[in-house]
C-alpha cells in the first residue's frame, strides 16, 4: 500500500474538483446558499404571508339576524372582519373566494338565548382555505366571548361561583432540559439531513471520477501509468468521501447560521419559526459532532457504493440514470426513522442507513446507548468495507473498465 | 525490447460467443527500431498494444517488456513504457504542466528530478507558451504535444503508439511521426499500430500485418516485397489479408 500514490491521485482529483463548476455547486454552493434560501427565506415568506392574511379583514356576509340587533351590532363593530351586504349567490361567492365566510343567525336567536333555549349559529366556509378559516376563527372568537358572557350572567343570576363550570385547571410544564427538547424536535431532521446530503454530495464526484473519466477518454491514459488500480480507486474514493462529508458539514453549518439569523431578527416578534430556530440553536456541539462521527462510515458506504455503480456506466448520463433511483433507496429508511414511534431496536439497528438515522435521533437528545452505538458503528463500517472492496474489485475488471 | 509470446485475448459476447480478438501472436521489437503493426479496423491492433501496456491482461500467452513479464509484473512494465493513443485524452481541468507533472509523480519521480525533466521536455517540445493553460483550452496540436510530454516524462525505454495520428490534421500528425522517429534515434524500442500505409512505409523497420487477431505476415518492407512479389505496400497488405477477410465475411 503506497500512501504516496494515493495522495498523488487525491491531490490531483481535488485540484480538478475545485476547478469544476458542477462539483463546486453541488458540494459548496447548494448547501451553503440554497439551504438558507429555502428554509429561512421560505420560512420568512410564509411567516409574512400568514401574518398579512391575519391582519387583513376578511369579507363576511350575514344571513338573518334582523331580530337580534345586539348580536348584529356587536359583529358590525368588529374590526377584524368586514361585513358586506348579503347576496343570494353567497355560496358561489365563498367558492370564488370573493367572500371568506357567511354567518347564518337563526330567527329569534337573541330571544332564544335570553329564554335559555338552545340555538345554533352556522358559519359557512371554504374548508382548507387559509383566509376562509381565519375568518371563521374571528367570528367564532366573537361568539365564544358572547357565550362566556351569557354563562357568566346566568351564574351570577343564580349566585353560583365560576368554579361550578371549571372545577380545576390543567397545566403543562416541561422538565426536560432545553437540549433534550431541541433533540426531540430536531433529532430526526438532523440525522436525515446529514445522511441525505452525504449522499447528494458524493453523487456528482462519484460519477465524474468514474463514468465521466471514461467518457472524456482519460481512463485509458491513467491506466497506462504505473499506479496500481487499488491505489487509483482509493485516491478517487477519498475525494468522493471528502465531497460527501464537506457537503454534510457545510449544510449543518449553514442551517445553524440561518437559524441564528432567523431567531435574531424574528425573536422579538415571537412566532413558531423563531421559537423553533431558538430550539435548534440549543443543540450542543457535542450532539452535532456525534452525529457527524456516525455519518463517517455512512459516507464511506455511499461513496464506495456510488462509485461502484457509476463505474459500470459508459457515460455520465448513463451513470445518472443508475444513481438517481439510489436516492430513493436512501431516503426511504432515513424518512422511516423520522416517523413517530419507530424506535431503535437491535434488529432495526442492523438495517443500513435506518440504524444510523435512528441512532442520530437519540444522539442529539444527548442519550448515548453505547451498545447500539457499537453495533451500528461496526455494522456500518462492515457494510462500508464491503462496498469499498467491491469498488476496488470493480476497478480491476476489464469488462467494466472497457465496457462497450 | 518487447517480446510477445503467443499473446492471446478472448472476449465473450452474448450473441457471438467467444471472440478471439488476438490469437496466438508472437513477435519481437528491438531497441532503436520501429515495429509497425498494420491492420484494418477491428483486426486486433489496439488489443495487442493494450496487452503490451498492461491495460488489458492476456487470456493466454504473455509478453516480456524490458525484462518484465506483463502478467507477473504489470506495474514494473508500465513504469518502463510510454503509451500514447488517440484515445488517451488529457484531464481537461489540469494545466498542460500539471498534467505532465501528475504522470511524472505517478512514475515515482522525486520533485527535483521532476522539475528538471518537465523544464527539459517543455523546452524541447517548445511548450512554454501554454504550460499554464488548461488542457480543455488547448488546440489539437498543443494537446498532442502535452500527450507526448506526458509519455516522455519518465524517459521510458519502450514507446507504444496506438494509431497515434488517427483523426489528426496533417501538421499535427507530422509532429507525432517526427516524435516517433526521434524516439528511435534515441535508442528506444518503438511499436506502433496504424492502418495508414504511407506511415508504415516511411517509419517502420519491421512490419507485422494483423487480421482477425492473427499475425499473418512479418518482415522488413524489402522482405515483404520479395515474398509477395508486389512493390506497393497496399497491394501486399490486400494479398495477405484477403483470404482471411473472405473467410471471416463468410462466417
Amino acid at each position: 500500500m503506497s500512501l504516496r500514490n494515493i495522495g498523488i491521485v487525491y491531490r490531483k482529483e481535488l485540484t480538478e474538483a475545485l476547478r469544476d463548476r458542477r462539483t463546486l455547486i453541488s458540494t459548496i454552493v447548494v448547501p451553503l446558499f440554497l439551504f438558507p434560501v429555502l428554509s429561512v427565506g421560505f420560512g420568512a415568506l410564509a411567516i409574512s404571508l400568514v401574518g398579512k392574511a391575519k391582519q387583513e379583514s376578511p369579507k363576511v356576509m350575514i344571513i338573518g339576524g334582523e331580530d337580534s340587533p345586539g348580536v348584529m351590532d356587536g359583529i358590525r363593530k368588529l374590526k377584524t372582519i368586514e361585513v358586506v351586504p348579503t347576496q343570494p349567490n353567497w355560496k358561489d361567492q365563498v367558492i370564488d373566494k370573493k367572500v371568506r365566510a357567511v354567518l347564518e343567525i337563526p330567527s329569534g336567536f337573541q330571544a332564544s338565548v335570553s329564554a335559555q333555549q338552545s340555538a345554533t349559529v352556522n358559519i359557512y366556509n371554504y374548508q382548507g382555505e387559509l383566509k376562509s378559516e381565519l375568518a371563521v376563527d374571528k367570528i367564532e372568537k366573537y361568539f365564544k366571548n358572547y357565550q362566556d358572557s351569557v354563562v357568566k350572567e346566568r351564574l351570577a343570576a343564580k349566585n353560583l361561583p365560576e368554579t361550578v363550570l371549571k372545577p380545576f385547571e390543567i397545566k403543562q410544564e416541561n422538565v426536560a432540559p432545553a437540549e433534550k427538547v431541541s433533540g426531540a424536535a430536531f433529532g430526526g431532521i438532523i440525522g436525515y439531513m446529514v445522511i441525505l446530503l452525504c449522499m447528494t454530495g458524493a453523487m456528482y464526484p462519484a460519477m465524474d471520477l468514474t463514468a465521466g473519466e471514461k467518457e472524456r477518454g482519460t481512463m485509458e491514459t491513467i491506466l497506462s501509468s504505473p499506479i496500481s488500480r487499488m491505489h487509483l480507486v482509493l485516491g478517487k474514493f477519498l475525494l468522493v468521501l471528502t465531497a460527501a462529508l464537506a457537503t454534510a458539514a457545510l449544510s449543518v453549518l449553514s442551517m445553524g447560521l440561518s437559524f441564528s439569523v432567523l431567531s435574531h431578527y424574528t425573536g422579538k416578534s415571537g412566532g413558531g419559526n423563531a421559537a423553533a430556530a431558538g430550539l435548534f440553536l440549543k443543540l450542543g456541539p457535542k450532539a452535532v459532532m456525534s452525529v457527524f462521527l456516525m455519518a463517517i462510515p455512512v459516507a464511506v458506504l455511499f461513496s464506495a457504493t456510488l462509485m461502484t455503480i457509476a463505474l459500470f456506466a459508459k457515460t455520465y448520463k448513463e451513470a445518472q440514470s443508475y444513481l438517481t433511483p439510489m436516492t430513493f433507496v436512501v431516503i426511504i429508511p432515513a424518512v422511516a426513522a423520522m416517523l413517530p414511534g419507530v424506535e431503535l431496536t437491535s434488529r432495526l439497528s442492523l438495517v443500513p442507513v435506518l440504524g444510523v438515522s435512528l441512532l442520530c435521533k437519540e444522539l442529539v437528545t444527548g442519550t448515548y446507548h453505547w451498545n447500539y452505538i457499537a453495533i451500528i458503528f461496526s455494522s456500518t463500517c462492515l457494510y462500508a468495507s464491503v462496498a469499498l472492496f467491491l469498488a476496488i474489485k470493480m476497478f480491476q475488471r476489464e469488462s467494466v473498465l472497457f465496457r462497450s | 525490447m518487447i517480446e510477445a509470446r503467443g499473446l492471446s485475448k478472448y472476449f465473450h459476447d452474448k450473441k457471438r460467443g467467444e471472440i478471439r480478438a488476438v490469437d496466438n501472436v508472437s513477435f519481437s521489437c528491438l531497441p532503436g527500431k520501429i515495429y509497425g503493426l498494420l491492420g484494418a479496423n477491428g483486426a486486433g491492433k489496439t488489443t495487442t498494444l493494450r496487452m503490451l501496456a498492461t491495460i488489458l491482461e492476456p487470456t493466454e500467452g504473455t509478453a516480456v517488456v524490458c525484462g518484465y513479464d506483463v502478467v507477473e509484473a504489470p506495474e514494473k512494465v508500465r513504469a518502463h513504457v510510454g503509451f500514447l493513443s488517440t484515445a488517451t485524452a488529457l484531464y481537461p481541468r489540469l494545466t498542460s504542466q500539471e498534467m505532465v507533472e501528475y504522470f511524472g509523480r505517478l512514475n515515482g519521480l522525486d520533485e527535483t528530478t521532476l522539475k528538471k525533466r518537465v523544464d527539459e521536455i517543455f523546452n524541447r517540445l517548445d511548450m512554454n507558451g501554454f504550460r499554464d493553460r488548461r488542457c480543455d483550452k488547448l488546440s489539437t496540436g498543443m494537446k498532442q504535444k502535452t500527450s507526448i510530454a506526458r509519455t516522455l516524462v519518465h524517459d521510458p525505454p519502450v514507446m507504444i503508439f496506438d494509431e497515434p495520428t488517427n483523426g489528426l490534421d496533417i501538421m499535427t500528425a507530422r509532429t507525432i511521426t517526427g516524435f516517433i522517429r526521434e524516439c528511435r534515434n534515441n535508442g528506444k524500442t518503438v511499436i506502433f499500430s496504424t492502418h495508414i500505409m504511407s506511415e508504415v512505409e516511411k517509419l517502420c523497420d519491421t512490419i507485422g500485418i494483423i487480421q482477425s487477431g492473427k499475425l499473418l505476415a512479418e518482415g522488413t518492407l524489402p522482405q515483404l516485397r520479395e515474398k509477395y512479389s508486389e512493390r506497393d505496400l497496399e497491394e501486399i497488405f490486400v494479398k495477405v489479408v484477403t483470404p482471411h477477410y473472405v473467410a471471416e465475411e463468410a462466417r
